[in-house]
C-alpha cells in the first residue's frame, strides 16, 4: 500500500521561450550615470550584433511563476529520502546556505589585495586542517571543483612523484567494481587501465594484486568501502604490496562519509585521496553540481600539489606561487571556494564528536535497510555492510522484472529510486545508500514501499513494469532523444 | 547532533533489528591496527548561532564597502533578487543529477532552455548542461578538437586568461597534446596574425582565441577563423565576460566556444563556484564532453526531457569516454538561466551598453595602454609609478583598483587592467582618474 504520497494538481508550464512575446520585461538597469556611448562608433560596426534572436522577453511575475513551477516537477531531499548508493544525499543545513552569502565573502574578488582577503583565507586554512585531520592525511589543495577533477588531480601527483623517481610508469590498476570516472580519469593524465577482478567476497584480491603490479605499475586506484558497501579488510596489505613495488595508493573518496571519525585513510596506507565535499561534507547536489573535490594527499606528494597553495607567516596568510615542482593550476584562482564555505559550516555544526555520531548512523541506517530488505531481495555479497547495500534482482528477475523496474515503481511510493545497476559486478545491481540524515520512520516507509513492491512483482508484474504511475511525466523515450537529438528549442 | 534525525530509543530498536548490540559493533570488521582510537580533534558542534558569528567576523577581515575595478575574468555585476529566490528552493537546491527523468522535468528543463539561450548567444547549434567553470572548458574544447581533427597540436593566443593558459598547460601535458603560444600586437594589443601564421602546420588541432580577450580588447575573430580554418585546425572561441555577449557580434565562425558565465548573476565569491560552458556546431556533438539534455516524449506523448548521448560520458564508456566530468555547476548555471531571463533580450543589450559607456568614460580620463577597440575594460599604464603605488592612494578611498599585469606579462611592468560595469558609479570613476593624474 502507497502510504508516503498522494497526488496533487500539478502546473503546466512551458518553456521560457513559449511565453515570450516582444516588449515585456523584467528588469530595470540604474540612469546611466555617464554619456551613452554608440556601440558601432565604440566596438566598430562590424563588431556589434543585433539582437539575441529569441530571447527570451517575460516579466517579472511570470519568471517566478515559471521556475517555481518547474521546480514542483522535481524531487528532492527536502521531500524525503533519496537513496542513490555512493551519492551520500543527506540533509544540506540551511545556516550553510545563509554563511556562504555573507558580504564580505561572497563578494571577494579573487585579485582583491591578500591584506583584504585575510578572512577566506581563514576559512580555507580551517578547512584544511580539518580535513587534515578527518583523513589523517599530511596537506590537502581545495582547488578541484568536483569529485572527478579531483582523481586528475591526484593521478597528476602520482604522476610527477614517480616521474621525480626516474620513471613515471604506465599504468593504473583500477577494480571491477570502480566509479566509471576512475578509467576516465587514468586516461587523461596519461596511463592506460587494467581493471583488475574482485573476489568472492567483492574485495580487492590480494593474490591478484602480487600477480600484476610490476614496474610498470603506477598506482591502485581504491575506493573504500568499496562500491559494495564493504571495508576493504585487506587496505594495509594492499597498500603494503603496491609500496613494496614503488607504486602508490590512490583512494576515490566518494564512500568517505562510512569512515569519518573511525579510521583514517592516512593510517591505512592510502598516498592521495579525494573528498567530495558535496557528499561526505553535506553541500547541495544542486541538480548536478557545484561540487568540490579536495585532495588530500601524504607528505611526499606535498611538493606537487597545485599552485598556489596557501601560506601564513608572522600571523598573515598569503598566496605561495613559487613551487617549482607542482603539477601547475587544475583551475583558475583557488577552488569552489562558496562551497568550501558550506563544508566548513557543516564540520563546526558537528564537531568531531558530532561527525562520528554522524557515521554511526549512516553505518545503522543501512544496517537495518539491509535486514529488513534481505528476506525480500537477493543479497550477493554478505560481508559486513558499512554504509550502502548492494542487492541483486536475481528473485524479481525471474518473474521478468528488473532492478530498473522496481526503481521506477519506488516512484509511485513516493521515493526517489536508488542507485539502478551499479556496481556493474552485481547483476541487475539495487544499491541503497541512506545517509545519516533519515529518520527511522521515514526508513520504515521506504523498507515497507519495497517489501510491498516485491510482492507486487510475484501478484502483479506487469504493475511493475510499467511504473511509474502517478508522474505527471511517464517513462520517457531515451531511445529516440539520442538517435535524433534535440538539445535546444528553436521557434 | 541536531541534524541527526533519531532518538536513542529508536537507535537501539533499530540496533536489536540488526541483531548488534551496540553502534560500535557495527565497524567491528573494520581491523584493530587501521580504527581511529581517540576522538578527532575538531572543536566541539556549534550553534547556529555561533557559526553565522564566525563567518560574520571572517567577511569583516575581507575587504568590506569598496569600490572595485577589478575584473580579469571575474566581474562585479549586479545579482537580480529572483536569482536566489529561484536557487533556494529545495527542488532545485538539494536535488541529485536528473537521471530519473520522470521526477527530475524542473531540472532538466532548466538545462533545456540553458543550452538553448547559451546557443542563442554564441550563435552555436549546440551546448552542453556546463563546465566546471572557464578555466577547464578550455582544455576540455582544445581535447574534444583533438578528436575531431586526429591532429595533436594547440595553439593559444597570449591574450587568452593567463590561468586558462596554466590550466591548459596542465591538462595538455601527459596527453601528447603540444600546446604553443601565440604573441600579441604590441600596438592594438590585438592578437598578431603573424604569429599566428608562423605557427599554424598541419599538425595544429585548434587554435584557442579569447574575446573580448584578457586586454579587454575585442579580437578579429572572422579574420582569425579564416587563418586557422585554411589550415584545416578548428577556432576556439573562449569568452570571460558574458555580459559581452549581449552586444558584441557572437562568434559564429567558430567551430567550439568555450566560456566562464560568473558574469551572469554568480557571485564573485573569491574565484568559485562559477559555470563554464560548451558549444558548437551540431556536427560536433558527439565528441562534446558532459552532460546534454535533449528533448522526447514520454509514453502518453507527452514532451520529456532527458539526459541524452550518455555513450559520451565516463559511466558508461569508462576509459574510452570524451571526459571523466560528471557533476559540474547545474545550480549555478541555473543562476545564469535565471539571469538570462529576468534581463532578456532587451535588458542583457541594455547592461552591455552601460558596461561600454562606462568603461569608456573611464579610458576618456585615463589613457589606454593598447589601441584596440575594448568592452568594459582597459589596460592602463601607471604613468611612471607602480600599478600598486596607484593602487594603495586607490584603497585609501575604499576603492580596489586594477589588476597589475607584471605577474603574468612582465613586459607590460607598470600597467594594470581596470574594468568598470554598471555597478560602478562616475564618482568612483573621477576618483579613480585622479589617482592616474
Amino acid at each position: 500500500m502507497i502510504k508516503k504520497v498522494r497526488s496533487h494538481v500539478n502546473q503546466n508550464e512551458p518553456l521560457v521561450f513559449e511565453r515570450s512575446s516582444p516588449g515585456k520585461r523584467g528588469y530595470q538597469l540604474p540612469d546611466l550615470d555617464v554619456p551613452a556611448v554608440d556601440p558601432k562608433l565604440a566596438l566598430g560596426a562590424g563588431n556589434t550584433r543585433e539582437d539575441i534572436e529569441d530571447f527570451p522577453e517575460i516579466s517579472e511575475v511570470e519568471a517566478i511563476r515559471h521556475f517555481t513551477r518547474l521546480s514542483t516537477q522535481n524531487y528532492a531531499i527536502d521531500l524525503g529520502l533519496y537513496p542513490l548508493g555512493s551519492c551520500t544525499m543527506k540533509y544540506n543545513p540551511r545556516v550553510n546556505e545563509l554563511v556562504a552569502r555573507t558580504e564580505g565573502l561572497a563578494w571577494a574578488h579573487p585579485y582583491q589585495p591578500e591584506s583584504l582577503s585575510q578572512g577566506a583565507l581563514e576559512v580555507m586554512a580551517a578547512l584544511e586542517a580539518a580535513l587534515a585531520e578527518i583523513t589523517g592525511m599530511a596537506a590537502l589543495t581545495l582547488q578541484p571543483a568536483a569529485g572527478a577533477h579531483g582523481e586528475f588531480t591526484g593521478i597528476l601527483l602520482i604522476r610527477a612523484y614517480l616521474e621525480s623517481q626516474g620513471n613515471p610508469r604506465k599504468k593504473i590498476l583500477i577494480p571491477d567494481s570502480a566509479h566509471g570516472t576512475n578509467p576516465a580519469t587514468a586516461m587523461m593524465a596519461g596511463y592506460s587501465v587494467e581493471n583488475i577482478k574482485s573476489n568472492d567476497r567483492g574485495m580487492v584480491d590480494t593474490e591478484v594484486l602480487e600477480r600484476v603490479v610490476n614496474e610498470d605499475v603506477a598506482g591502485l586506484m581504491i575506493t573504500n568501502p568499496n562500491t559494495l558497501g564493504v571495508f576493504e579488510q585487506n587496505i594495509q596489505q594492499i597498500a603494503g604490496i603496491m609500496h613494496a613495488r614503488g607504486a602508490q595508493v590512490y583512494m576515490d573518496g566518494a564512500n568517505m562519509n562510512a569512515l569519518v571519525g573511525i579510521t583514517r585513510p592516512g593510517d591505512f596506507g592510502v598516498d592521495v585521496m579525494h573528498l567530495n565535499l558535496h557528499k561526505t561534507f553535506s553541500t547541495p547536489h544542486g541538480g548536478g553540481g557545484p561540487g568540490s573535490g579536495a585532495v588530500a594527499v601524504a607528505a611526499h606528494l606535498i611538493p606537487f600539489l597545485p599552485k598556489p597553495r596557501l601560506q601564513k607567516s608572522g600571523g598573515t596568510y598569503s598566496w605561495n606561487y613559487d613551487l617549482p615542482r607542482s603539477i601547475g593550476r587544475v583551475r583558475a584562482f583557488y577552488g569552489n571556494f562558496g562551497v568550501l564555505v558550506r563544508a566548513l559550516a557543516y564540520i563546526q555544526a558537528h564537531g568531531g564528536e558530532g561527525l562520528k555520531r554522524a557515521t554511526m548512523d549512516a553505518l545503522l541506517n543501512a544496517n537495518y535497510i539491509r535486514a529488513k530488505l534481505e528476506p525480500f531481495y537477493d543479497l550477493p555479497h554478505k560481508a559486513p555492510t558499512m554504509h550502502e547495500c548492494v542487492f541483486s534482482d536475481d528473485r524479481q528477475a525471474k518473474l521478468g522484472i528488473r532492478t530498473g523496474d522496481i526503481a521506477k515503481r519506488l516512484i509511485d511510493y513516493g521515493f526517489h529510486p536508488y542507485t539502478v545497476s551499479f556496481p556493474l559486478i552485481v547483476r541487475g545491481a539495487l544499491m541503497i545508500e541512506p545517509t545519516e540524515t533519515e529518520s527511522k520512520d521515514e526508513l520504515d516507509l521506504f523498507i515497507d514501499a519495497m517489501i510491498s513492491i516485491a510482492k507486487e512483482v510475484e501478484e502483479t508484474p506487469q504493475l511493475v513494469h510499467d511504473a511509474p504511475h502517478s508522474t505527471r511525466t511517464s517513462r520517457v523515450d531515451e531511445v529516440t532523444a539520442a538517435r535524433k537529438p534535440i538539445v535546444r528549442w528553436k521557434k | 547532533m541536531r541534524y541527526l534525525p533519531k532518538s536513542d530509543v529508536e537507535r537501539r530498536q533499530m540496533l536489536s533489528e540488526i541483531g548488534v548490540s551496540s553502534l560500535e559493533e557495527l565497524f567491528s570488521q573494520l581491523p584493530e591496527a587501521v580504527r581511529l582510537n581517540r576522538p578527532l580533534a575538531i572543536a566541539p558542534g556549534k550553534s547556529e548561532y555561533d557559526i553565522i558569528e564566525y563567518f560574520r567576523d571572517r567577511g569583516l577581515e575581507n575587504a568590506n564597502g569598496y569600490a572595485s575595478f577589478l575584473g580579469a575574468g571575474v566581474y562585479n555585476h549586479y545579482r537580480p533578487v529572483l536569482v536566489d529566490t529561484v536557487v533556494s528552493r529545495g527542488e532545485f537546491l538539494t536535488s541529485y543529477t536528473p537521471y530519473q527523468a520522470e521526477i527530475a522535468q524542473g531540472t532538466l528543463t532548466t538545462i533545456f532552455e540553458f543550452q538553448t539561450m547559451i546557443c542563442q548567444l554564441t550563435g552555436m547549434d549546440v551546448a552542453n548542461a556546463s563546465m566546471y567553470d572557464g578555466s577547464t572548458a578550455v582544455p576540455e574544447a582544445a581535447m574534444m578538437a583533438v578528436r575531431l581533427t586526429n591532429r595533436d597540436k594547440i595553439v593559444v593566443a597570449r591574450t587568452v586568461h593567463p590561468e586558462y593558459r596554466e590550466v591548459l598547460a596542465t591538462y595538455s601535458r601527459h596527453q601528447g597534446m603540444p600546446v604553443s603560444e601565440a604573441g600579441y600586437d604590441a600596438q592594438t594589443g590585438k592578437l598578431d596574425l603573424d604569429d599566428l601564421a608562423r605557427q599554424l602546420d598541419q599538425d595544429v588541432a585548434a587554435v584557442v582565441i579569447q574575446s573580448p580577450n584578457f586586454f579587454g580588447v575585442i579580437e578579429d575573430v572572422q579574420a582569425l577563423a579564416d587563418l586557422a580554418h585554411k589550415n584545416g585546425s578548428l577556432l576556439v572561441f573562449v569568452f570571460t565576460e558574458a555580459v559581452s555577449l549581449g552586444l558584441l557580434r557572437p562568434p559564429y565562425e567558430a567551430d567550439i566556444v568555450a566560456g566562464e558565465l560568473q558574469s551572469f548573476a554568480i557571485s564573485p565569491c573569491y574565484g568559485g563556484p562559477f559555470a563554464g560552458i560548451m558549444a558548437a556546431k551540431e556536427k560536433f556533438i558527439r565528441q562534446m564532453p558532459g552532460r546534454i539534455v535533449g528533448e522526447t516524449k514520454d509514453t502518453r506523448g507527452n514532451r520529456a526531457f532527458c539526459l541524452t548521448l550518455s555513450t559520451r560520458e565516463q559511466h558508461i564508456r569508462r576509459e574510452k569516454a570524451t571526459s571523466n566530468i560528471c557533476t559540474n555547476q547545474a545550480l549555478i548555471a541555473l543562476m545564469a538561466t535565471v539571469f538570462m531571463t529576468v534581463y532578456g533580450k532587451e535588458g542583457l543589450r541594455e547592461l552591455a551598453e552601460q558596461n561600454m559607456s562606462k568603461a569608456h568614460y573611464l579610458a576618456s580620463k585615463v589613457k589606454p595602454h593598447f589601441s584596440g577597440p575594448f568592452f568594459n575594460e582597459f589596460v592602463v599604464s601607471a604613468n611612471g609609478r607602480t600599478p600598486e603605488q596607484v593602487n594603495q592612494a586607490l584603497l585609501e578611498k575604499k576603492i580596489i583598483g586594477g589588476l597589475p599585469l607584471r605577474r603574468f606579462y612582465p613586459e607590460l611592468g607598470d600597467a594594470m587592467l581596470l574594468c568598470a560595469t554598471e555597478m560602478n558609479r562616475r564618482e568612483q570613476m573621477d576618483a579613480v582618474a585622479e589617482a592616474f593624474a
